[in-house]
């Protein structure tokens, strides 16, 4: 039941946060703070509950079912487990993040901005939550509207073109995601004459290989768009350069991770022969995405752009561990997949905070900050550190092992997905370098970090500090996820 | 005709019986507001009347069954919706306004006849009442040019598709000698080989063409973003939902009872006829910047959607587009509503320019708006993507791949305009003295009655079980 209330928690609040917004801003918030809040609060408890192995019934460490469309045996059930816990608590804390941030942010249509960020999280904890099908394409599609509202409204100059392709872009992959969906709802009867979106119960529908390989492409088509993958990453770092820095981390930290989950939960154990077949094109584009992209993060002159490069470069780590078909590695993908959102979340911020105070995006305006804000380019250079991989910080641990894993399988995509590592050493640092170092042409005289901001960063900090040097608990849980998919995770 | 018979008549003699009612008390005396009163008490009747009237054949002409009643209630709330928004919208306009009622009610009875339809007789019948009303109501004001122009071209089009429709019924009759569905399909089941019934197809083909430029379905579109332009707001939904509505009931109804899904030719022809729809409908949107317009084109194009659930012509297609024809009905109606609205006395609010940062102006208007706009592109929270989602279900279960490949591609098209208008409607002023006033309000009670809607739009989105299960006892029993 306590799945169903995080879910209820975020879309009241919303709702209720939406029309104080009349009475005073702040109030709605409060109560978006505090909805979000809550929310983290009954994660950490259920993480807290069951740590653990031994307390789980029915493999599934929470469990809600109830019948939502029975003439179509849709359910609305949610469970969850290993891997999903993680990702909830990550999309939770950094969901607190966001709300904080947009703190001073956001000043026009303050309830409406905050009903819109709730209901993307709750979108996001549904896909995340979701053991039924529909449940989960119907909580995919959920997000798209109020995240296109947040680039379009509150974005920068080209926003609407950036919103309008973001939308299309990720509307038209979910369709075919749709078709497949219902292709398989289709087999499964003709195999078995049930209807059922049931997650549980597809796993195990015999497909004739043709079929099996169409239905996974139309599952790929939506992931891929909304990881992104090489060539369909080009909506990203249109949406992150006209958002606002709050929305970027909403949108390339936490909407990405739903895109690999989605191919960790759904595709790889429903289509496990199809998967395999087509591993060897989307390894190749996995590591053409990591070099193509910290080439193209180099040459940014824009800072978001910058960061959205650099984002994509680091899930095309993820991809590559996810369909490497190694558990070494699936292993370094989620781990990689929360350090990532973490560390390059964290960069979508100092650049946002950046251009509070500068009234800019573009890195030639800069140079010299550390001279007059030496803590927020302390920040920055912390944050483009785990980014390029520093061990130490939870990143490395990540891609550590993915490249560990990936060498088991294929030497050569794991040597040139290294030089992506290398790669990525030169555009964090020229980060730095452009942003922060060097002399103060423009003789910035600004404010430092604010109390709110300094508390941000640093418990962003911590966290990467505890993933990198003690990433066990993050492994524990995910032990138990293993339970659903045994030949991912041996 | 005995007296059971006439029981089940019911719906469409209070309709028929309330537009009496009305002639006869504007010619005791002239008043808008006793017109009005009068008008929605007689859909009220006529709606409560669906649900208890009992079923049965009335005459060889109608078949007043489950099914037609579920249709003649969505007609009739559509039309009591309508008609609300008329009262607003005509007490701002100079000349009579109480024939107007009149009207609407006699074209809804023309709608209801359809549905209630199993004869081609009765077919023809209630087109033809249908169609002399809307050619009164799309000209109703008739001192704007535009409306003007529109009724005269409904008035030629509808015509010259009624000859479509007259002969190809009389090919239908030379082929199989009898006009009432059910023994159409008797015969049409009992004829082994398709080259037995030469001018069937053909006759068909031609009744397709009629029923056609009342779905306005592409190639015979054309008039549909002209009347749409130029019928008053009230009457332009009028037009696309209860005249659409009456029509596609007919539609499922001779589709599925008679059997003609077993001629690949025909289902060819109703593919290219789906696939056009979709096309065009999506593409010429692209290119309007007339809010009329647009929501025209778009009903084109769902027009094209409705026929890939028609062509699967199994139980689930009919529920499928049972339920997308509610969904669409009160997408329409609140899409229009809006513009009824904001119209003023001098022109329909049709310009997209109208339109800019309403938000910022009017928040609850432009969020029922917005929500009608994404529901129509089918996104989840709004019975729209259900609708949608069925559809391809229903497309998916009969292995029309093609179809729901298209309707998917063109859906994501649509998007990008539905898209437009919602931006505009969330623009921001340019500078701070533009617009930032809020609009007069206009009709408040039609605000909440536009909000209700928006409810149930999302209800149905988020619950539709038990409208499903209403269609599925009343619709499901005609296979």
């Amino acid at each position: 039941m306590i799945l169903g209330w995080l879910l209820a928690i975020l879309i009241a609040g919303g709702l209720i946060a939406w029309p104080l917004a009349r009475l005073h801003p702040l109030l709605s918030r409060l109560i978006a703070l505090s909805a979000v809040a809550l929310d983290l609060a009954l994660a950490l408890f259920l993480a807290a509950r069951d740590f653990g192995p031994g307390s789980i019934a029915g493999g599934w460490r929470e469990d809600l079912d109830l019948s939502w469309i029975p003439q179509f045996g849709i359910h609305f059930h949610l469970g969850l487990d290993g891997l999903s816990l993680l990702l909830v608590l990550l999309t939770l804390f950094l969901g607190v993040v966001a709300v904080v941030v947009s703190w001073t942010e956001i000043t026009t249509a303050v309830g409406f901005y905050h009903f819109n960020l709730l209901l993307i999280l709750a979108g996001i904890l549904g896909v995340l939550l979701s053991l039924d099908l529909f449940l989960f394409y119907f909580s995919w599609e959920l997000m798209l509207v109020p995240m296109y509202f947040l680039i379009s409204i509150w974005g920068r100059e080209q926003r609407v073109y950036a919103a309008i392709k973001f939308f299309l872009f990720t509307q038209l992959s979910g369709l075919l995601m749709l078709i497949a969906l219902l292709a398989l709802y289709f087999a499964h009867h003709q195999a078995t004459g049930v209807y059922t979106f049931e997650y549980q119960d597809l796993l195990g529908t015999p497909l004739d290989p043709h079929a099996a390989m169409w239905i996974m492409l139309g599952f790929l088509a939506a992931f891929a768009v909304k990881l992104p993958v090489f060539p369909f990453h080009t909506w990203l770092p249109d949406a992150c350069t006209e958002a606002s820095a709050a929305t970027n981390l909403v949108l390339a930290s936490l909407m990405a991770s739903t895109a690999a989950y989605g191919m960790i939960r759904f595709l790889l154990p429903l289509f496990p022969d199809a998967v395999q077949a087509i591993s060897p094109l989307m390894i190749v584009l996995a590591v053409i995405g990591i070099l193509y992209s910290a080439f193209l993060a180099f040459s940014q002159t824009n800072l978001m752009r910058l960061v959205a490069y650099a984002s994509i470069g680091h899930l095309g780590f993820v991809l590559l561990a996810i369909f490497a078909g190694n558990s070494l590695a699936l292993r370094g993908a989620v781990m990689t997949i929360i350090a990532h959102a973490i560390s390059i979340g964290a960069l979508f911020l100092v650049a946002g905070a950046v251009e509070k105070r500068v009234q800019s995006r573009e890195i030639d305006t800069m140079g010299g900050l550390w001279e007059t804000i030496p803590r927020l380019s302390g920040a920055g250079l912390f944050f483009a550190l785990a980014a390029l991989g520093l061990p130490g910080l939870g990143d490395f641990i990540g891609e550590f092992l993915i490249l560990i894993g990936t060498y088991q399988a294929h030497i050569a995509a794991a040597a040139v997905a290294a030089c992506g590592v290398l790669a990525a050493t030169f555009y964090a640092l020229r980060f730095v370098q452009r942003a922060f170092q060097g002399p103060n042409d423009h003789s910035w005289q600004l404010p430092d970090l604010a109390p709110r901001e300094a508390l941000i960063f640093g418990i962003l900090m911590v966290v990467l500090l505890w993933l990198g040097f003690y990433p066990q608990p993050v492994f524990e849980t995910l032990r138990q996820a293993a339970n659903h998919a045994p030949a991912l995770w041996r | 005709m005995n007296d059971i018979h006439l029981i089940s008549l019911l719906p469409l003699l209070l309709i028929a019986g309330t537009s009496v009612l009305v002639l006869l008390a504007i010619s005791v005396r002239r008043n808008h507001a006793a017109a009005f009163a009068l008008t929605l008490a007689g859909l009220a009747a006529g709606f409560c009347s669906t649900f208890f009237t009992p079923p049965g054949q009335a005459t060889q002409l109608l078949l007043m069954d489950r099914y037609a009643f579920f249709f003649m209630g969505l007609l009739i709330a559509a039309s009591f919706f309508i008609a609300l928004l008329c009262y607003g919208y005509l007490a701002e306009r100079e000349g009579n306004k109480e024939e107007f009622y009149v009207l609407l009610l006699v074209a809804t009875l023309g709608a209801m006849t359809l549905t209630a339809s199993s004869h081609f007789a009765s077919l023809f019948l209630g087109i033809e009442i249908l169609s002399v009303a809307l050619y009164g109501l799309i000209a109703y004001l008739r001192d704007r040019p535009l409306t003007l122009e529109a009724g005269i071209k409904y008035l030629i089009l509808a015509g010259s598709s009624s000859a479509f429709l007259a002969f190809g019924i009389a090919l239908v009759y030379a082929d199989l000698g009898v006009l009432d569905f059910a023994t159409v399909a008797q015969r049409i089941s009992s004829t082994q080989s398709e080259s037995a019934l030469q001018l069937l197809i053909p006759g068909t083909i031609l009744i397709l063409v009629g029923i056609g430029f009342k779905l306005a379905l592409a190639p015979f579109h054309m008039w549909t973003p002209d009347v749409y332009e130029g019928a008053p707001a009230p009457v332009t939904a009028f037009v696309a939902t209860v005249s659409k509505g009456g029509m596609f009931a007919l539609l499922l109804r001779y589709f599925s009872l008679s059997g003609l899904d077993r001629f690949p030719r025909l289902l060819l022809v109703l593919s290219i006829i789906a696939v056009a729809s979709m096309l065009a409908g999506n593409l010429l949107a692209l290119f309007s910047t007339n809010v009329k317009r647009i929501l025209a084109y778009s009903s084109i194009a769902h027009m094209g959607y409705l026929l890939v659930a028609v062509e699967a012509s199994s139980r689930l297609g009919m529920t499928a587009a049972a339920f997308y024809l509610v969904a669409y009905f009160i997408m329409i109606l609140g899409a229009f509503g809006v513009v009824t609205v904001l119209s003023d006395g001098e022109r329909d609010a049709d310009r997209l320019a109208d339109y800019r940062g309403l938000f910022w102006r009017r928040p609850v208007l432009a969020l029922v708006f917005t929500t009608m706009l994404l529901s129509l592109a089918g996104i989840p929270l709004t019975a729209g993507f259900l609708a949608k989602f069925y559809l391809v279900a229903a497309g998916a279960d009969s292995h029309a791949w093609l179809l729901i490949l298209v309707l998917v591609v063109t859906s994501t098209i649509g998007l990008f305009y539905y898209l437009r208008v919602v931006t505009t409607l969330f623009q921001q002023p340019v500078s701070e003295d533009e617009t930032l006033e809020p609009l007069p309000r206009r009709a408040p009670a039609i605000s909440l009655v536009l909000t209700v809607l928006t409810i149930f739009l999302i209800w149905f989105g988020v619950f539709p079980s038990p409208l499903l299960h209403l269609i599925q006892s009343t619709i499901g029993n005609i296979f």
